[in-house]
């Protein structure tokens, strides 16, 4: 029950040191600020920061936002206070409504889920990742395509084939909120087993879901691996695949035999889909570079402490860390993709 | 035993002098969160939090977790004084225990309400001891039917309760059921009530409607009869608290009832605020004087403290072993305690059997602190209602105010606190009970969600809510309960028994017949 740091593989710490150096490089190139602004010179918050969650408590936001305010307070890497507030009230729409509001206000930001997406399309509610400033990108949360240890099915498609094979709807598919990330997989996953669809089943958080799986009151999951992983370990859970490019960079043994390393992609068991979700900090809109500034700065601290690390590799987290035009960049197009995705689904709100 | 072996080591860790003051210390600042409505456990632990970092991990829990158990007792202080519950499971309370302290027996009800906390809490914990592995997997039984089929025993227990007339309950419960459907639909993400008005998104907070219901009607009626509380003719007993436990011993079935419903609740992640109801919505069937409560029974205290703790602590259990917080509380204890690197789940127990014993202990010595530290503050608390109206008023106000806008930070919940406390002086005048309606914005929308949730998954038959014995059992005996007032009301009125039947009762009748 001691804190657990120090002893690293040295590929691990090699990558981090690499991610450093580049998320360094890619700050220093994108952020056009002044190459003077130096922490001791720059600005700094004056009063508590509120740190919003639009979701929430208990998933996987935020853990992640509950455990970055403890990392602060604990190596002391703020003068001023971070302090956690659920907004989860319409999807995540009241802490984003609340930021949008919060113009020019530098004691203020949010972490992101999908739902900086997929709210404001499937709803109608006047926000945007462009009503706020983006920060920085932390980790990018992985999705596994999880069923009850106690099922046959070995593989991706297995189950997928089975879904093919069985009545229409009978499958059940576990996730949290409707019309969000885990719906959006959903309906990516029933293009292979169409004609044949899942029902799916929305749940209010994303250790519920986890559970519900556990007492088989549904089929398949996809959450994320922290959501399920102590499950897993409980030998209750048995992950199918990843639905990334590429396998996760982790190998120490999670369970018995396995690491994450060891789940398959979902293109490598023949199932071709991939999601990720962004975990980002945003700020209000009209704030001054010198904010962002402190924010980035903030960010790369938390992100270097072995505390952190290991946070990261608990949860399977695909570490990818940017800020400046980059993470801007990025954000867009994801915003694209969401767009596309939901369209495709018929999840969009009218006029949207 | 391996289990004792292993908690008198965690009694070993807890006894420190240094433990002790930081039990104290937790205790106090819990007591002071629990007063403030709004405040709540979740927020206070949350601000609280970071005070623990520099502290040994053990040292930090035994904080943390005192200071949950203060703010669990101190939920109870002012529902009793000023009818203002500050946790959706204190809400039971205030039925009994506010007409108590108007009667000037305050100190009697704070007693009853501090010791049934106590009690249930510490057969809880004695649960979750020796029953851990046995009964963690029982949760797991819970799918969306089982979850409907509890909120709907819940509803049902409470039926037919109210003094006044059927019609005025369910019209009652029916405006919960449209406040609590506000915001966000769960189920197909899309919004409902919103009017395209961003404050209307989050819907109706349980808390705010409450603190105005009952917190302002209730200074509305007070200014009405003469500006002043009518509890203030109450002596200070000293001796209030012995003379409360001595009558306190005829209620020993409510309590083992009550202790078994908030267990029963808190596995089964019912949790504290149906237990709450359910369990007061019994007692007053099954009590002798069933008809005075509501009136002022220190039973009808009894009961919903008692399960609600009971709840509350065995709420720990699944947290623990499953990883489902049980409350949002328990959440934001644990998820903070994750910067140990503990993460909750089946195998907490297995690798952090150190901390998981720890826990335990610091459960059993902050509640025995915590009855300390709040009994001989009884007379205090009672005290308070001798500060003049005029004094105290504003300070209320202000602080249901200051609530109000915790909830989300928000000036609008401010206004609408208001209009709720408009909205519950005129239900009291007209007669329209309010435990209905509260009952119908906490428990309303769960219940749509899991019924939904159920019948996406049956593919719309009803036939999932009698599909194994689990579920099966608890609507038998929600359908049961629900029909007890026709079986009285036509026993009694045989005569007249082809006319109408009570609506309430009809449209469950019409659910039983399904299957």
């Amino acid at each position: 029950m001691m804190p657990r740091s120090g002893t690293r593989g040295s590929g691990a710490a090699r990558l981090a040191r690499e991610m450093a150096c580049t998320a360094l490089l890619a700050g220093a190139v994108a952020m056009t600020l002044p190459p003077t602004s130096a922490y001791s010179q720059g600005w700094e918050p004056t009063k508590p920061i509120q740190f919003v969650i639009p979701a929430g408590t208990g998933g996987g936001a935020d853990q992640m936002a509950r455990f970055i305010q403890g990392l602060v307070a604990k190596n002391g890497l703020t003068k001023q206070p971070l302090i956690t507030f659920n907004k989860g009230g319409g999807a995540g729409a009241e802490g984003f409504l609340e930021v949008k509001k919060a113009a020019g206000d530098p004691h203020i930001i949010i972490i992101t889920l999908s739902n900086l997406f997929t709210t404001p399309y499937a709803t109608g509610v006047p926000f945007g990742w462009q009503d706020m400033t983006p920060v920085a990108m932390l980790a990018l949360d992985q999705f596994i395509l999880w069923v009850n240890a106690e099922t046959p099915y070995k593989t991706a498609k297995d189950y997928i084939e089975a879904v093919k094979a069985g009545d229409d709807k009978t499958f059940k598919m576990g996730g949290t909120g409707s019309k969000q990330e885990d719906q959006i997989i959903t309906v990516a996953l029933e293009k292979l087993t169409a004609p044949k669809k899942f029902t799916y089943v929305p749940y209010a958080g994303g250790g519920a879901v986890a559970v519900q799986l556990v007492g088989k009151h549904v089929n398949s999951t996809v959450n994320n691996p922290i959501e399920a992983v102590s499950q897993w370990k409980a030998g209750a859970l048995r992950p199918l695949c990843l639905f990334d490019v590429k396998r996760s960079i982790y190998t120490g043994k999670v369970t018995a035999d396995m690491a994450w390393s060891d789940i398959p992609t979902c293109k490598e068991s023949g199932v071709d889909t991939e999601y990720q979700m962004l975990r980002g900090i945003f700020m209000a809109p009209g704030v001054k570079p010198e904010h962002v500034a402190f924010y980035v700065d903030l960010f790369k601290k938390v992100i270097a402490t072995d505390d952190w690390k290991k946070f990261m590799e608990e949860g399977a987290f695909n570490q990818t860390f940017m800020t400046g035009d980059e993470f801007k960049t990025w954000v867009a197009a994801n915003d694209k993709l969401h767009y596309d995705l939901m369209k495709e689904a018929g999840f969009l709100a009218p006029g949207k | 035993m391996d289990d004792v072996a292993s908690l008198i080591g965690g009694f070993k860790v807890a006894l420190s002098w240094y433990n002790l003051a930081l039990m104290m210390v937790g205790i106090l600042l819990g007591v002071i969160i629990g007063v403030l409505p709004g405040l709540g456990g979740a927020n206070g632990v949350a601000i609280l939090l970071p005070l623990t970092f520099t502290m040994p991990p053990t040292s930090a829990i035994i904080m943390l977790s005192c200071i949950y158990w203060g703010a669990l007792f101190g939920g109870a202080i002012t529902s009793i004084l000023f009818n203002i519950p500050g946790e959706p499971w204190s809400v039971a309370t205030t039925f009994d225990g506010h007409p108590l302290a108007q009667q000037g027996r305050a100190d009697e009800a704070l007693t009853a309400a501090f010791t049934s906390s106590f009690v249930g809490a510490l057969v809880a914990v004695i649960l979750i001891t020796f029953l851990a592995p046995l009964i963690a997997k029982f949760a797991l039984q819970f799918g969306p039917a089982e979850f409907f089929s509890v909120y709907f025993l819940t509803f049902a227990s409470f039926v037919g309760m109210g003094r006044g007339s059927p019609f005025k309950v369910l019209a009652s419960m029916c405006l919960g059921f449209a406040l609590g459907a506000v915001g966000l639909d769960k189920v197909t993400g899309t919004l409902r009530m919103t009017f395209g008005q961003e404050q209307l998104l989050v819907g109706f907070d349980f808390l705010v409607a409450v603190i105005g219901l009952f917190g302002i009607g209730e200074i509305l009626s007070s200014m009405e009869s003469g500006l002043k509380f009518s509890g203030t003719h109450a002596t200070i007993r000293l001796g209030a608290v012995l003379l409360t436990w001595k009558k306190l011993t005829q209620y020993w079935v409510t309590s083992i009832r009550s202790c078994i419903v908030g267990c029963w609740m808190g596995i089964t992640p019912g949790g504290a605020t149906p237990a709450s109801f359910m369990s007061y919505g019994l007692a007053k069937r099954f009590s002798k004087r069933g008809n005075n409560f509501g009136k002022g029974e220190l039973e009808g205290v009894v009961a919903p403290e008692t399960a609600a703790h009971a709840a509350g602590t065995s709420a720990l259990l699944p947290m623990l072993t499953l990883g489902i917080p049980g409350s949002p509380t328990a959440a934001v204890l644990l998820g903070g305690l994750l910067i140990w690197g503990l993460q909750p789940g089946p195998m907490l127990f297995i690798e952090q059997k150190e901390f998981v014993w720890g826990l335990i202990a610091s459960m059993y010595l902050g509640n025995i602190a915590g009855l300390i530290v709040v009994l001989t503050c009884v007379p205090l608390f009672a005290a308070i209602l001798r500060v003049p109206f005029s004094v105290i008023a504003p300070c209320i106000l202000v602080i249901c105010a200051v609530g109000a806008y915790t909830v989300h930070n928000s000036m609008f919940d401010v206004w609408m606190m208001m209009v709720f406390g408009v909205m519950g002086y005129a239900f009291n005048k007209l007669g329209y009970p309010l435990p209905p309606l509260v009952l119908a914005i906490v428990l309303g929308d769960r219940a749509e969600e899991s019924f939904r949730q159920a019948m996406l998954g049956s593919q719309g038959s009803l036939a999932i809510f009698w599909s194994n014995w689990l579920v099966g059992t608890i609507m038998t005996l929600g359908t049961i309960l629900l029909l007890w007032p026709i079986f009285t009301w036509l026993s009694g009125k045989r005569r007249s028994a082809t006319s109408e039947p009570m609506p309430a009762a009809a449209g469950a009748a019409a659910v039983d017949r399904q299957p």
